[in-house]
């Protein structure tokens, strides 16, 4: 359900399988009913009461609170544990909400990192440009929304260093994420500037595999696993919410750790 | 105040002790169920928890569920554990508690020839009572490690951190479960207890008061 990884057994792979149209058939709800409140409203509450919208408002109303409430909680300056290699959970489990022979096939070629917003400069990115720039390497642990975790390495460039050098107002509010694989996020600012906070270009030290968001991703471990969208092709500063694929059905926004 | 038939009526759960009791009732019911809609996403142990008992729906509606009762939960218990402690209620309620008491009223409880006194708990019970308020301290920790694992790091560092948080919250969501088991069935045997946590009041007979 996160976007990445599932090192499933065949048991917990078919439960997957079993939630999956009940996922797909309340997306589908939510969409008819329009638009990103709605859609989280239908769904939050699992019953139906013949109030069910006043039960749906309140939820949706906490969760809004416990975005505040995680905003005031974070700090920049707290790191996520960093782990030994030997730690690395392998194989790596894939996670989407599509299976992994869907997954985007995109040629670094053809492959631009669009940016937009509030940016001095909106020049597209190559992946060459991306290397240029100062790398980082991390050892963390992804967590998934739906509980499992897995340590991983990724490899990149700092998304604080790289909202300098496009000249980005950090003072906005959010940086939104749009992917090739329909995916889409957004991030608050002070997330985006903490240190560990990298668009991905490696993975265990080889560019991403196609599975794992090949050539760009976000790779935030103050975060959920949902959090960290693949296959990014753009990347824009705002002020104005820009939601998230799973925000938008009732996930919670903030979704920190 | 003695009634007709030469009872006494004494109030054995003060009006804290009940508003609190009744809320953290309906949060415990919510966490459970909605923990249990959350467990589902990935199971920990080779079994799932069925539909009708679990709440939200799906995980978001689990996890927005649990993340908003949470509130109620702690709030309701921060306000129960000022009060024991601040009206001496937990001193007086559950204290003394003796490995040979717990022994003694064990075997009486198993027995059947362990008499229930109004507004006095034995020593079973103390034990029972104290470990489901160490456990419901353990959920809330732990479950506050697995929302916060970077900022509450602290919480899950030194036993392992995130993972282990995960089965530490699922035993003490297992521990709160069985008491609350044991709990509605000593009701169902002893069901004067009942009324007694809504009204307050308990009709001692006479010759019970005083013990």
């Amino acid at each position: 359900m996160s976007t990445e990884d599932d090192k499933r057994s065949p048991q917990r792979r078919a439960l997957a399988d079993a939630m999956r149209p009940k996922l797909e058939r309340i997306g589908r709800r939510g969409l008819l009913r329009g638009g990103f409140s709605l859609g989280a409203l239908t769904m939050l509450s699992g019953c139906n009461l013949a109030d069910g919208d006043t039960v749906d408002r309140i939820l949706l109303a906490m969760s809004r609170f416990n975005d505040r409430v995680q905003a005031l909680l974070f700090s920049g300056h707290a790191l996520a544990p960093t782990y030994a290699e030997d730690r690395i959970t392998r194989p790596f489990p894939y996670n989407a909400f599509y299976p992994i022979d869907n997954a985007p096939d995109l040629d670094a070629a053809d492959w631009k990192l669009e940016v937009s917003g509030l940016v001095a400069d909106r020049t597209p990115w190559t992946v060459e440009r991306l290397r240029a720039l100062p790398q980082e390497s991390q050892i963390t642990r992804l967590i998934c929304v739906e509980g499992w975790s897995a340590i991983g390495q990724w490899g990149g460039v700092p998304l604080r260093t790289f909202l300098e050098r496009v000249g980005a107002d950090t003072r906005a509010r959010y940086v939104g994420f749009k992917c090739a694989d329909r995916y889409y996020g957004s991030i608050d600012m002070a997330s985006a500037l903490q240190p560990q906070t990298i668009l991905a270009l490696d993975f265990e030290k080889k560019p991403l595999p196609s599975g794992f968001g090949y050539p760009l991703r976000l790779r935030i471990p103050t975060k959920l696993g949902f959090k960290n969208p693949k296959f990014i092709t753009a990347l824009f500063v705002t002020n104005d919410y820009p939601g998230g694929y799973w925000e938008d059905q009732g996930y919670n926004w903030f979704s920190g750790s | 105040m003695d009634d007709a038939r030469g009872r006494e009526r004494v109030v054995v759960h003060p009006a804290i002790v009940r508003l609190t009791h009744w809320i953290n009732a309906a949060a415990i019911v919510m966490m459970v169920m909605s923990g249990w809609q959350i467990y589902d996403a990935s199971p920990l142990l080779p079994f799932t928890f069925p539909g009708w008992a679990v709440l939200g729906g799906w995980l978001g509606g689990g996890i927005a569920w649990h993340l908003a009762a949470m509130w109620l939960l702690v709030g309701n218990g921060l306000l129960y554990v000022v009060y024991g402690v601040a009206s001496r209620h937990f001193a007086h309620a559950f204290l003394p508690l003796t490995p040979r008491g717990v022994w003694r009223d064990l075997r009486r409880a198993l027995t059947f020839q362990l008499p229930h006194k109004a507004g006095r708990y034995n020593a079973v019970q103390r034990l029972l009572y104290v470990v489901v308020l160490l456990l419901g301290i353990a959920a809330v920790l732990s479950g506050l490690g697995l929302w916060k694992p970077v900022q509450l790091s602290w919480i899950g560092a030194p036993i392992g951190g995130y993972p282990t948080l995960r089965w530490v919250h699922f035993f003490a969501m297992t521990g709160i479960v069985g008491f609350v088991a044991i709990h509605l069935l000593l009701v169902a045997l002893v069901p004067r207890t009942l009324p007694a946590m809504i009204t307050g009041r308990a009709r001692i007979p006479a010759t019970e008061t005083g013990a």
